[in-house]
């Protein structure tokens, strides 16, 4: 027992964890036994084991001395809680390399479809969600987890809110991606886009997202400056808005708690205005909020002066989250919903151009007198170059829920385009900035090599160049193909003549898609190097990159 | 379409643009208001402390 | 005691926030989607929409799973090309008891609104079992599994109940014989046949698989069935557009 001197008797807190998680393992065991369905009894022992995993890891806690509550400060400095940090990081590395691979899968699969292989479990229909879910909500989750635990942390001076809790947020929120995402290849759906995870992975995320919102608050109060860092107030907006939507939009009743299946409460012309007003929310406070505080912490942090305009940065937030939440509507022009509520969604639709470009002339302004830098530090490059197609995708959004363009667009792969411009090159290329930014910070090294941060830009750059132009191309043929007469009034082409002709932009656009796929390789090659034999940064140096000159 | 809904609509519309402006102006008076430029001016600065 | 003052005021400061969010999220919500559960126009009066029959509701949750709304829209607009291309623009009336809805967002394929009755249950068949069979430049992937899995729709009546409970007509009857009805609709023989037709209405009761696989209830049975009756149920003779507009 003697080299077990550090172990401990586990403190209240860790046994709390413990009943809930063994309550969590007994459920699921039981629903598991009487399931009506082979997956969903899966899933729920995948539960059941995450529940006993949890139990063994707590004990080992105690076992093992670490301490049950971790300091504050050490030597009068802020006792930063990195761990469950470096856990997402790595996790969106991961999500980020599979999403992108299954993107290009589906791509090629449109091209050939004969790569579908009549094979149930991989077809379009169950990969396309697999895909959508796995860049936004595992890669853009774990990087919004990340970087809002590392910012609220650095702008508050404070240490993370509870030793438990935030491991929890961020393992249970990948749990619930492993079960949303095997669901969808299983053909658990509740055929909404991009909420179609069941009741029951839902009910977890919700959970799980309460406990996100308790950690940051918490966090919140134990700051010793006394404003709010901006930053702060996007991410804030984001998880409590994620939240209303999430509970609205899966506002649902199952079949049996035995059933994966649940049915939900709206139904037909309320059911798509929920479904649309949490869609495109979902682009607005996670896809948009939740990075903009991403930007408004590592771009001035990495550009080393304070943010352009910080009034500018308080009305960009107000305006924002005030407009965006009308803006649903304009997934439904010309449908059976009402006029007057597509009116009203296309009105503050365009609206919104004018705090998204706020937003992007705050973020690109920051660099006045330092664009010096864009020449020598590639992630810098990558963070403005994402801003910049922030501010390429907010105004071609506004535009094209104009209805008239719309009657153009919609249902065409301009959509697409669009939709990749704003998530390939906003989301993805400020993720990856921020992500080459972390990862020195958190592991105290240098990054591998500067020069393959700057392939991977140059790559992608290409690659997302290529995939939007296809996709403008393809979109607005397809569009003027659908409506397009001959000199007798009869309609020209056939619905199939439209699908051949889409043929070889799908394989342009799978090519940039492939692209931006080695990219990420690149960056996950860099990262895994860095984290496993990078060189040590001096501590003064930590947050500084390593300069290579652009190519 | 009948008379009360039109009423309703337009009521609601007024009070709209109104209740919008204000809140709109609001927003702006506060960012601009000049006692809190010293206060916004050291929140800009949070990210560039070091500890 | 002072020390915890002023926390106090700071916490104060982010709950303030939190208020400020949920209150500025509120209007576009509220104003956008409450008015669509109280205003009678929402939904259009017409004659002949039916909730789904237990066949058809079945072949529905396949549409689902196998992710169709990623390819094929049910949301036809009122546009000239879109009129003559598939017929009759959408009306709200007919989702009115579709949960969840499929209007979809993308034209991969062809709309599908009003599928129903356009070609042949041989034709859906082999379509579904191999596109590219009857429609050789097609994309979409094969289902050929479809026709060899065995529908199992054993708690069906429990969802019909389910979809009761938040407004889908279905009544106690409909619910008690949702078993009996789902085997009649594929058989015209059936002694339950009358009775579905009675408790549903205008129904289609034939083996959906056009004679290529007689022996077995499969799931391309039901998907085949819920195919053929999208956008079949109003009865456009009778509909005042003019009314109708909102």
């Amino acid at each position: 027992m003697s080299i077990q001197a550090t172990s401990r008797s586990m403190s209240a807190n860790e046994v709390a964890w413990a009943i809930a998680a063994a309550a969590l393992t007994v459920l699921t065991l039981f629903i598991a036994s009487k399931a009506t369905n082979p997956f969903y009894a899966f899933h729920m022992i995948v539960f059941a084991l995450a529940g006993l995993a949890a139990i063994v890891a707590l004990g080992k806690r105690a076992t093992s001395g670490v301490p049950a509550q971790a300091a504050q400060e050490i030597n009068g400095k802020p006792n930063y809680n990195y761990g469950p940090i470096k856990f997402a990081t790595v996790a969106s590395v991961f999500w980020g390399v599979a999403g992108f691979l299954v993107g290009l899968i589906i791509a090629l699969q449109l091209a050939y479809p004969a790569l579908n292989f009549d094979f149930e479990y991989i077809q379009f229909g169950r990969l396309r969600p697999l895909h959508t879910s796995a860049v936004i909500f595992a890669f853009g989750g774990n990087v919004l987890l990340a970087t809002s635990f590392y910012t609220v942390q650095r702008t508050c001076q404070a240490r993370l809110a509870g030793d438990i809790a935030p491991w929890f947020v961020v393992l249970g929120y990948n749990l619930f991606i492993v079960i949303a995402g095997t669901g969808y290849l299983f053909g658990i759906t509740q055929g909404k886009e991009y909420a179609e995870p069941e009741w029951y992975a839902d009910l977890w995320l919700t959970i799980v997202w309460v406990a996100y919102l308790l950690v940051f608050l918490v966090t919140l109060w134990k700051r010793k400056e006394p404003h709010i860092y901006v930053a702060n107030w996007f991410t804030l907006a984001f998880i409590v808005t994620i939240a209303v939507l999430h509970l609205g939009n899966n506002a649902t009743i199952p079949v049996s708690i035995f059933s994966p299946k649940s049915y939900i409460v709206w139904s037909g012309v309320q059911d798509a205005m929920f479904q649309w007003w949490y869609g495109h929310n979902a682009v607005g406070f996670f896809l948009t909020a939740g990075f903009l505080a991403i930007m408004y912490y590592f771009v001035p942090k990495r550009a080393e002066r304070p943010v352009y305009s910080y009034r500018l940065s308080i009305i960009h937030f107000w305006a924002l989250i005030f407009l965006y939440i009308w803006a649903g509507p304009h997934h439904l022009h010309y449908t059976a919903l009402p006029d007057w509520a597509q009116t009203l969604g296309m009105t503050f639709s365009i609206m919104l151009w004018m705090p998204s470009w706020g937003g992007m002339i705050n973020g690109l302004m920051t660099l006045s007198g330092a664009w010096d830098k864009l020449r020598t530090d590639p992630v810098l490059r990558m963070m403005v170059v994402s801003v910049a197609f922030y501010g390429m995708s907010t105004f071609e959004g506004p535009m094209m829920s104009i209805k008239a363009v719309n009657s153009l667009s919609h249902y065409t792969d301009w959509t697409v385009g669009h939709v990749h411009s704003g998530a390939l090159g906003w989301v993805g290329f400020v993720s990856f900035g921020a992500i080459y930014c972390l990862v020195p910070w958190l592991w105290n090294k240098k990054i591998y090599s500067m020069k393959l941060v700057n392939w991977h830009f140059w790559i992608a750059t290409l690659g997302i160049v290529v995939y939007i132009s296809a996709m403008w191309v393809a979109g607005i043929m397809q569009g003027l193909m659908w409506r397009a007469y001959t000199s007798l009034g009869f309609l020209e082409y056939s619905f199939i003549e439209t699908v051949d002709a889409m043929h070889p932009f799908y394989v342009i656009r799978a090519l940039g898609g492939a692209m931006f796929v080695i990219g990420s390789l690149i960056m996950a090659y860099n990262i895994w190097m860095t984290i496993a034999s990078g060189e040590a940064a001096e501590s003064a140096d930590a947050g500084k990159p390593a300069l290579a000159p652009a190519e | 379409m009948s008379q009360t809904y039109l009423t309703l609509a337009n009521f609601a519309q007024q009070a709209g643009v109104i209740f919008f402006m204000t809140i709109f102006l609001g927003v702006i008076a506060y960012a601009f208001w000049p006692k809190n430029r010293e206060k916004f001016s050291s929140a800009a600065e949070l990210p560039l402390k070091e500890d | 005691m002072s020390l915890w003052n002023k926390h106090a005021i700071f916490e104060k400061n982010s709950i303030i926030l939190i208020l400020g969010i949920i209150v500025m999220i509120s209007f576009g919500g509220l104003v956008e989607i409450a008015p669509l559960f109280y205003l009678k126009s929402t939904i259009e009066q017409v004659k002949g929409v039916r909730p789904y029959t237990p066949l058809e509701l079945a072949g529905r949750h396949i549409y689902v799973r196998e992710g169709c709304y990623n390819c094929h829209s049910q949301m036809i607009r009122p546009l000239r090309d879109e009129v003559e291309r598939y017929g009759h623009y959408s009306l709200a009336a007919e989702s009115m008891f579709d949960k969840p809805f499929q209007w979809g967002s993308k034209r991969t394929g062809p709309d599908l609104a009003r599928l129903g009755g356009k070609y042949s249950d041989d034709w859906q068949f082999r379509h579904l079992v191999n596109p590219r069979d009857v429609v050789p430049q097609s994309i979409m992937p094969g289902y050929p599994f479809l026709a060899k899995a065995e529908l199992d729709a054993d708690d069906i009546g429990q969802q019909m109940k389910v979809q009761s409970l938040s407004g889908v007509p279905y009544t106690e009857e409909m619910i008690a014989n949702a078993a009996k009805d789902l085997k009649a609709q594929v058989n015209p023989d059936d002694p339950n046949a009358a009775g579905l037709e009675k408790r549903y209405g205008k129904v289609n009761v034939r083996k959906f698989d056009g004679g290529n696989n007689p022996a077995k209830l499969t799931e391309a049975d039901a998907l085949i069935a819920y195919l053929q009756v999208l956008g079949t149920m109003v009865d456009f003779k009778g509909y005042d557009a003019k009314a109708n507009y909102r």
